[in-house]
């Protein structure tokens, strides 16, 4: 299959030899009108079958007045293939020289992503290795939007890297690195990853969005990274990238005033961090994502200062500020203590009750909420200061918890038609005096203004 | 003219409520109960012993009932295409009668032998036991919208999908009528108006085989803790029942270390190998409830498990890929690792979460484990913790567990690793809050994994984090006598809702920031909301909530941008390998415009 691919590759490239300087559609179309059209009518219909099917009509009365495929405008060609698959477009380019070249045109190959499974550790297909030789010999020049989809195994990291430091005269706006299973960036010496990193980052000079998640980058090269691409720099991605210092980060914020985007661990956010983001130079910052880990157990974290927060509140009145926790309850200490502009917030494992009341309290911004476990006492009251205070929810998930029915109504009452995600595991609704099952979802779908169910799990 | 009858069992191994049987002995001169095995293929199955013993168990129950009537059970070696043409001439047979198999690869075996008995003029009688509804009815009304919304713009109607939620099927089924009533057991004297003669060497020929026949090896085999057959199935239902009547309370029962238990009025695996008629079960939990509400009608949450077992017989019996993600239409395409070793963990109960390898080795030993333990062990194999896909997993539970049904057990293992039927995939369980939740003593735990049961309660269910003091004193130190976690599930976790989240965010192209609506939803089927308190607070167990002639039928994506059929939303933009869809061109042209979206997936 891919094989045709790399085939069709090679034979186009000897036919754009010979047309060469031949840029205009029309003059290629000129030079073997007679060949493409036989081509074409080769595939029509025999004339018995076309009076049968008026589709085919129109092409070959298009084609009785002298229309030849070969014509067509290149901007329509390029719209055409703009929607067909890579494989398809490789079929088309061997139909004639116009179509030929359409294929290779820049427009096609500023977007790629590109796939690397091994087939012992991947489910998934890989881009062809022979694809890959070609696009970096033909086209590495027009890509702008790349990403790297990395299986599990070490080998597919070290064939992304190949790549990354091939991509010598191309000029990337986007950049990812996506591990779809086991992070095997972080497999690789450091060193490798690195100077293949550094090689985007040193030709690019124009990145702009940049998601490097669970890779071995460093200080060194996000200096790399800020010296050649600042002024253009608007979103980087990068939780979990251990050998990222806070001072690290503080480099980037400070001298890239465009960034508007930026996900990054707990540990390296700093009171400095969120001042040089609220800086004046600094444009206004839209999302903030911020993973709360526990590494090892009984881990303590340090606090950020509440005035911190307000300056970026009053730089940027609007941003997003999303935090995922994935901490053992009695690491939550230094959490939630004052207010925090939090939008989107996310356990990943089980929150005390504790917690979750002073959420209620100090995060007024509250957007979404997802609470996946917390112990066997009903969260009633939490909830109903949450519906209070928490004028802005709009989302809620719950997944092991237990909530009274009646509490729950009552929530869903002071919410309202805002509430536009709820997703309550059906076992969380403790029936009593109030309502039982069946009650609660007539009773809730009523405030909610549309019909709605707990989510459920087999009972297989 | 002579008729001469043969009734093969394969599931339903039952004399009670058996439809192909009552037509295998309606007016025939003779009958003889077959069960078709292979002994030579039956070691190398992807079937573990415990199956294996409960089938054989449930074929020496039958062939003892049988007797009791003057007949015998003809367990015949082979494989069914084979020997049915020997049967056929040897015993002069006019009549083949068996129970309706819905399942993909059951209908086409038995499309084969229902051939083959034309050839040989053998008349063949297939008659629907297995299940409490006529399937393929099912799925025509999921594919006819009713009156009421033929101006709707209707998405798109697959003919011949069946419901993907739980909720849809419930109002499909609220509309069918009640499922056939069940027939009572085979009498002496329908046995006897069409006695067979048995031979004398009979057992020579056609007995139940035993374990070491089959090449397993009994040295050593702990007894059976479910004994297999239909007279413990119809006992079981007894002690079912009067539990149900002691409780006189149909609510959802509190889980706790009782539940993890096998318990003697569980019923699973009889309606696995049908032991036990699903009918019978409805019909009595029935009457028993209307017995103690007065006349209630029940509602439909009664038959909670029952349901289940239906629904996802319904979704797969059309769906011959059903029990893989490639090739099949309702799967999302996840990429999920290989991983062998992790994998081999997982499956032998050494994963060093205590919770987890109490179950893992709970279904080896009894071949049953609680549907809470399902979910555990499933979503910490694939969407949890590991990221192995729920096909190794399924392939895992279909060698162990008793009730494993080939649908039951694939659409499950979709559900619980939200590989399908829209499922929010927040909820991760954790393998030791969920635990500890479940059974705060940990003595579940110590049933299964002795080595750990002088360890405190604080620290049973994650051992790892106890002083070495407390591990030197319970005689079990964790990296030597108990394995350390194989995974620190926090960081696991984490990553795993990135990964999904991406998977969901390609399929919907949703690329906000909230989780919850990642996920695609359709609007399930059902009454529109009341307006007004006085009908809400109405509703009583006569009018179940789900009952209306104002469905809707239409399948709504959550969100009205996205006008894809809800079939084809399982299959991501991106599944083939160098594509440039037109939709990534128009997507790159938004995110030039709103330039903080980059064109390539960096959500």
């Amino acid at each position: 299959m891919y094989y045709s691919h790399q085939t069709s590759l090679c034979v186009s490239s000897y036919r754009m030899k010979r047309v060469k300087g031949d840029e205009d559609a029309c003059s290629s179309s000129s030079e073997g009108p007679t060949e493409s059209c036989k081509k074409v009518r080769k595939l029509q219909p025999s004339k018995e079958k076309q009076q049968e099917e008026e589709e085919e009509e129109t092409d070959v009365d298009l084609c009785e007045f002298g229309f030849d495929w070969a014509l067509l405008p290149q901007e329509i060609l390029l719209n055409i293939f703009q929607f067909l698959p890579l494989l398809d477009r490789a079929y088309a380019s061997q139909v004639c020289r116009g179509w030929n070249q359409a294929f290779h045109m820049p427009e096609l190959w500023r977007c790629f992503e590109f796939e690397l499974n091994q087939p012992a550790s991947s489910y998934l297909k890989a881009t062809h290795p022979d694809l890959i030789k070609q696009i970096i010999k033909r086209h590495s020049n027009h890509l702008q939007y790349v990403s790297f989809k990395v299986d599990s195994s070490t080998e597919s990291a070290e064939a992304a890297c190949d790549i990354l430091s091939q991509l010598v005269n191309c000029s990337l706006k986007t950049l990812g690195l996506i591990s779809t299973a086991r992070p095997s960036f972080m497999e690789l010496p450091k060193s490798h990853f690195i100077s293949a990193l550094t090689v985007v980052f040193v030709n690019s000079k124009s990145l702009s969005s940049l998601k490097i998640d669970d890779t071995p980058v460093d200080d060194p090269s996000l200096k790399v990274l800020v010296a050649n691409n600042s002024d253009t720099l608007r979103m980087l991605k990068m939780s979990s990238c251990p050998h990222v210092s806070p001072a690290g980060i503080l480099c980037v914020a400070d001298q890239c005033h465009g960034l508007r985007e930026l996900a990054l661990n707990y540990h390296l956010l700093s009171d400095e961090l969120l001042l040089a983001l609220s800086s004046e130079k600094h444009v206004h910052l839209e999302h903030l994502r911020i993973d709360v880990v526990s590494e090892n157990p009984g881990q303590h974290f340090h606090t950020i200062r509440k005035s911190s927060w307000d300056a970026m509140l009053r730089h940027s009145p609007k941003f997003n500020l999303v935090m995922y926790f994935f901490l053992y309850e009695d690491e939550f200490g230094p959490f939630f203590r004052e207010e925090v502009p939090i939008t989107h917030l996310y356990f990943g494992r089980s929150v005390s009750k504790d917690v979750l009341g002073r959420v209620g309290l100090h995060c007024p911004r509250l957007v979404e909420l997802v609470v996946c476990a917390n112990g066997l006492r009903p969260l009633d009251e939490e909830l109903i200061r949450i519906a209070k205070r928490c004028t802005q929810l709009s989302a809620i998930g719950l997944g092991e918890c237990e909530v009274s029915c009646s509490a729950f109504v009552e929530f869903v009452k002071m919410c309202g038609r805002r509430l536009s995600q709820l997703s309550i595991m059906e076992e969380v609704l403790i029936p009593d005096h109030k309502y039982n099952l069946d009650e609660i979802h007539w009773e809730v779908s009523k405030h909610l203004g549309r019909v709605w169910f707990p989510d459920m799990m087999p009972t297989w | 003219m002579v008729v001469n009858s043969v009734h093969w069992f394969r599931k339903g191994l039952r004399l009670h409520d058996n439809p192909a049987l009552q037509e295998a002995l309606n007016s025939a001169d003779t009958v003889r109960c077959v069960y078709i095995l292979d002994p030579w293929f039956a070691g190398s199955a992807n079937v573990g012993i415990n199956r294996w013993r409960f089938l054989l168990e449930s074929l020496e129950d039958l062939d003892s009932s049988l007797r009791k009537l003057d007949s015998r059970l003809f367990v015949v070696r082979g494989q069914p295409a084979n020997v049915f043409p020997s049967l056929f001439k040897e015993w002069n047979v006019t009549r083949l009668t068996f129970e309706y198999d819905s399942e993909p690869y059951g209908k086409e075996r038995d499309g084969a032998i229902i051939k083959m008995a034309e050839e040989f003029g053998v008349e063949t009688i297939v008659r629907n036991s297995h299940t409490l509804y006529n399937l393929d009815r099912i799925i025509e009304m999921n594919n006819c919208p009713p009156l009421a919304v033929k101006n709707h713009p209707i998405v798109e109607m697959n003919n011949g999908s069946p419901p993907l939620t739980f909720k849809r099927f419930q109002a499909l089924v609220n509309r069918l009528e009640l499922p056939m009533k069940p027939l009572p057991t085979i009498t002496q004297e329908q046995m006897g108006s069409c006695r067979t003669k048995i031979a004398d060497n009979h057992d020579e020929h056609y007995s139940v085989p035993s374990l070491e026949e089959l090449g397993f090896k009994t040295q050593g085999l702990d007894p059976a803790v479910w004994k297999g057959g239909e007279s413990e199935a119809l006992e079981r239902l007894n002690k079912h029942l009067d539990r149900k009547a002691w409780v006189a309370s149909f609510e959802r029962a509190r889980i706790n270390m009782c539940s993890l238990i096998a318990s003697p009025t569980g019923l699973s695996p009889y309606l696995r190998f049908g032991c036990l008629s699903c009918r019978v079960f409805y019909y009595n939990l029935r009457e028993l409830y209307m017995k103690l509400r007065k006349n209630c009608s029940p509602p439909l949450s009664l038959f909670g498990q029952l349901l289940w077992r239906e629904f996802f017989y319904a979704a797969g019996t059309n769906n011959p890929n059903f029990d893989r993600m490639e090739g099949n239409p309702i799967c999302v395409q996840i990429p999920w690792d290989h991983n062998p070793e992790a994998l081999a963990k997982w499956a032998e109960g050494s994963t060093g979460f205590p919770w987890i390898d109490a179950i893992m080795t709970q279904l080896r030993q009894e071949g049953w484990i609680h549907h809470l333990a399902r979910h555990a062990v499933a979503c910490f194999l694939t969407r949890g913790d590991l990221w192995i896909s729920w096909e190794s997993g399924m392939r895992v539970f279909e060698e162990l567990l008793l009730d494993a049904d080939w649908s039951v057990n694939a659409g499950s293992w979709m559900w619980l690793s939200c590989s399908a039927f829209f499922q929010q995939f927040f909820h991760c369980y954790c393998p030791v809050g969920f635990g500890r939740r479940t059974d705060p003593s940990g003595d579940y735990i110590r049933r299964y994994i002795p080595k750990l049961k002088d360890y405190p309660n604080r620290y049973i269910y994650e051992p790892w984090r106890a002083p070495e003091s407390v591990q030197k004193a319970a005689n079990c130190i964790v990296g030597v006598d108990y394995p350390k976690p194989m995974i620190n599930h926090a960081e696991g976790s984490r990553l795993n809702i990135e990964r999904m989240k991406q998977v969901y965010q390609q399929l919907s192209h949703y690329r906000g920031l909230s989780l919850l609506a990642s996920v695609p939803t359709i609007q399930e089927e059902a009454e529109p909301p009341p307006t007004d308190d006085s009908q809400a607070s109405s509703s009583t167990c006569e009018s179940p909530p789900h009952t209306s002639s104002a469905q809707s039928n239409t399948l709504k994506r959550g969100r009205s941008s996205e006008p894809q059929s809800t079939q084809m939303c399982t299959h991501t933009k991106h599944q083939h390998t160098s594509t440039a869809k037109g939709d990534q061109v128009q997507q790159q042209e938004q995110w030039e415009e709103q330039s903080e979206h980059p064109p390539v997936d960096l959500q």
